[in-house]
């Protein structure tokens, strides 16, 4: 049944179908409506679940791995600082190959202290060994949470739903709030790999010296590998029972466009309004969004891009040194392939910064304009450019 | 070392042991199995023995970084008979706080979760998530085995190092001097149902501690002095017999703490603490001038648990 939810409630409308068991979390702006929500339905026991309101970010994560190594379904939300706060355990999470889900909203980190959207966070993240699916509306917030669990029980690596700050959190929308026996039918109850278990006593996490320790990295990377392929699985089955289906990425107007737009999250959508507004001026532009960024979609991007001849990313986020980080990792991902087309690589949009159709525009008229990309990323309406 | 102490320690050992060995009450079975990769001599091995003996198989312990991540053996051997957790080194409290969730929502309310972490996991780095599980009253026993630095690195001090004694991070002149944290105090200000202090040396009160805190709801700490041969350059074979100098010097008294606020004291030393610091490496570069100052402090803190118990 459709709902008019906001972003944030998409997760735990989710997190709820999903009977999750575990859920520890620390408040940070703008995930709280996701925590909040779920402590209500623990306290009131729509679900049969234990929040643990944990003293830190450190902590919430270090809890959602003592509950799933002990084997029932866990979940966690954060973002920006609280996140980083995480880090050492984000590894520790994927190194034991737990299968834990996130809603991590995009939020930028200080100082200056900033709430707003921006994609650094998560991106720091990027090497921990955390599958992250990027969202771009309500509805595939939730129906990404619901396959997270059964992608990270797939493959057992920890998943990260990633959503925009505010432009996705806090705004309303109709979604389609499935029941909780098509949800079950989808989704069966956690049967885990590997658990602590007083019959069979085990160490879980233990030491690992030089002959063990690269065998286990190189699981990591195999398992990583294999995540395009569950995911396919995971989509498939969803879209027989949902009739909804993403993929990894996805096209807009892509198959005979010169010049494809790339990047991930809302500004998709405003970048589809750009697009339809250049097809009407005879302009044969088109969209990748990028929806699943660890394991990087390879063959998926190299399918959509290779016929163009450029390609605009737009990244709202920076690494600084080399720039946007998106298109750093496109440019690895096309290098290999034989069709090359020129990365244009702009930064726009860091902490809360709108990105209207006219940015979109004017990344276009650049692009089309130059013979060849510049060294370093183009920002886009700087104040002082 | 002097040869009177060694003799007096000889004494109280032998009359410890006679006790010992008339009691029935001793569980038998072992959960470490040999061949575990401790020092010779280190207290921290026979900690977790009596822990174990008293805990009972139905036990799953969470394991941070210290000492004990590598005994308990590195992959794929275990040298313990009971599931671990190996977890980061300042998570214990809430991993196990994890655990236990997950536990209960399974419906397992009999297995009894440990959380067992050095001195610098329990008074250093873990002291956050420490103190937020005993802020929410969780249903686990923490178990802080105390070797006074981060042995682990190669002895470097901690907030648990006693003042006087020297450390890689505290050589030469520059020994500690700060006084140890009071870590039962830190706890039973956090008002938790059960926080008492053990001794290896004592392993008929230390066992008591262990099946006692077993028994109880809500968060247990237990800080469980465990001495460390390597650590403060003893002989290994002196690990039992300092650690009862530890008591008998009111160096380190065996007391509990019910609510945080009834406290009972099981035993009262009469020693001098030269007797104690003598015997150690750690402690030999002291004059006599800084003992009676760690004389002193030792006073006032036996002083002040005692007007607590009234
Ligand atoms: C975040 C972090 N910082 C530092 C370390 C390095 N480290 C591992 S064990 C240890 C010392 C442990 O000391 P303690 O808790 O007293 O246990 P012990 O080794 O003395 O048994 C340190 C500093 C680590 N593992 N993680
Ligand atoms: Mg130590």
């Amino acid at each position: 049944m459709k709902h008019v939810l906001e972003g944030s409630h998409a997760v735990s409308e989710a997190v709820r179908l999903a009977r999750t068991q575990v859920i520890s979390a620390y408040p940070i702006t703008p995930q709280t409506h996701i925590v909040e929500a779920l402590s209500e339905y623990c306290a009131e026991g729509i679900m049969d679940a234990k929040f643990i309101c944990v003293e830190s970010e450190h902590s919430a994560m270090a809890a959602c791995i003592g509950a799933a190594s002990a084997g029932v379904r866990t979940f966690t939300a954060s973002s920006s600082h609280g996140l980083a706060l995480m880090h050492e355990l984000l590894h520790w999470a994927a190194g034991a190959r737990l299968p834990i889900v996130m809603a991590e909203v995009n939020r930028a980190l200080g100082p200056g202290w900033n709430i707003w959207m921006d994609q650094s966070d998560s991106l720091s993240q990027r090497d921990t060994g955390w599958i992250q699916l990027y969202c771009e509306d309500g509805q595939e917030v939730l129906d990404t949470t619901l396959q997270a669990y059964r992608l990270a029980e797939a493959v057992n690596l920890p998943v990260m739903v990633v959503l925009d700050a505010f432009f996705l959190s806090h705004t309303y929308e109709p979604v389609d709030v499935p029941d909780q026996d098509t949800v079950d039918s989808f989704l069966p109850a956690l049967s885990p790999h590997i658990q602590l278990d007083l019959n069979h006593p085990n160490a879980i996490g233990q030491m690992a010296p030089p002959a063990f320790y690269m065998e286990m990295r190189h699981s990591i990377q195999q398992a990583m590998q294999s995540v395009p392929e569950h995911f396919h699985q995971v989509e498939e089955t969803f879209a027989k029972i949902f009739d909804r289906q993403y993929g990894p990425v996805s096209a807009y107007k892509c198959d005979d466009a010169d010049l494809i737009f790339v990047m991930a999250g809302t500004a998709a959508s405003t970048c589809r309004q750009a697009v339809d507004d250049l097809r009407a001026a005879g302009k044969k532009v088109g969209v990748l969004k990028l929806k699943m960024f660890r394991p990087f979609p390879c063959l998926y991007v190299r399918k959509y891009l290779e016929t163009a001849q450029k390609v605009m990313v737009l990244d709202r986020n920076c690494s600084f040194g080399i720039g946007g980080i998106f298109a750093q990792e496109l440019r690895s991902a096309l290098y290999l392939n034989k069709r090359r087309p020129a990365i244009y690589s702009y930064i726009s949009g860091m902490g809360g910064r709108d990105i209207t159709v006219d940015h979109f525009m004017e990344m276009f008229d650049r692009t089309q304009t130059a013979d060849y990309p510049e060294d370093e990323s183009i920002w886009i309406a700087l104040n002082n450019a | 070392m002097k040869s009177t102490d060694n003799a007096s320690e000889k004494k109280c050992m032998n009359t410890n042991t006679a006790e010992c060995s008339n009691v029935s009450h001793y569980p038998s079975t072992d959960y470490i199995m040999p061949g575990h990769v401790a020092c010779p001599g280190c207290g921290a091995v026979i900690a977790m023995k009596f822990a174990l003996q008293a805990l009972g198989p139905k036990t799953i312990l969470v394991i941070p970084a210290c000492c004990w991540a590598v005994v308990a053996g590195v992959h794929p051997q275990t040298s313990l008979k009971v599931p671990v957790l190996h977890t980061a080194f300042e998570t214990s409290g809430a991993a196990a706080s994890g655990v236990r969730a997950a536990l209960d929502i399974k419906g397992d309310t009999e297995t009894t979760v440990v959380a067992w972490a050095g001195d610098g996991g329990t008074f250093d780095i873990g002291f956050q998530s420490l103190s937020g599980a005993c802020e929410r009253n969780e249903n686990f026993l923490y178990v802080c085995y105390d070797n006074e630095a981060y042995m682990n690195t190669g002895v470097q001090r901690s907030s648990a190092t006693p003042y006087g004694a020297r450390t890689t991070t505290t050589p030469g002149d520059a020994w500690k001097n700060r006084r140890k944290k009071n870590i039962i105090e830190a706890l039973a200000a956090h008002r938790i149902p059960y926080a008492a202090t053990a001794n290896i040396a004592y392993p008929d009160d230390m066992i008591r501690k262990f099946k006692k805190a077993k028994n109880i709801q809500g968060t247990r700490f237990i800080h469980a002095y465990a001495s460390c041969p390597t650590g403060w350059r003893v002989p290994s074979d002196q690990t039992v017999s300092i650690a009862r100098l530890a008591v008998q010097t009111n160096f380190f008294p065996l007391y509990e703490v019910e609510d945080g606020i009834r406290y009972t004291i099981n035993t009262h030393g009469d020693r001098p603490v030269s007797d104690y610091l003598k015997v150690q490496g750690r402690f030999k570069h002291l004059a006599e001038k800084d003992i009676q100052c760690i004389q002193g402090m030792v006073d006032d803190d036996w002083q002040l648990l005692q007007r607590k118990t009234i």
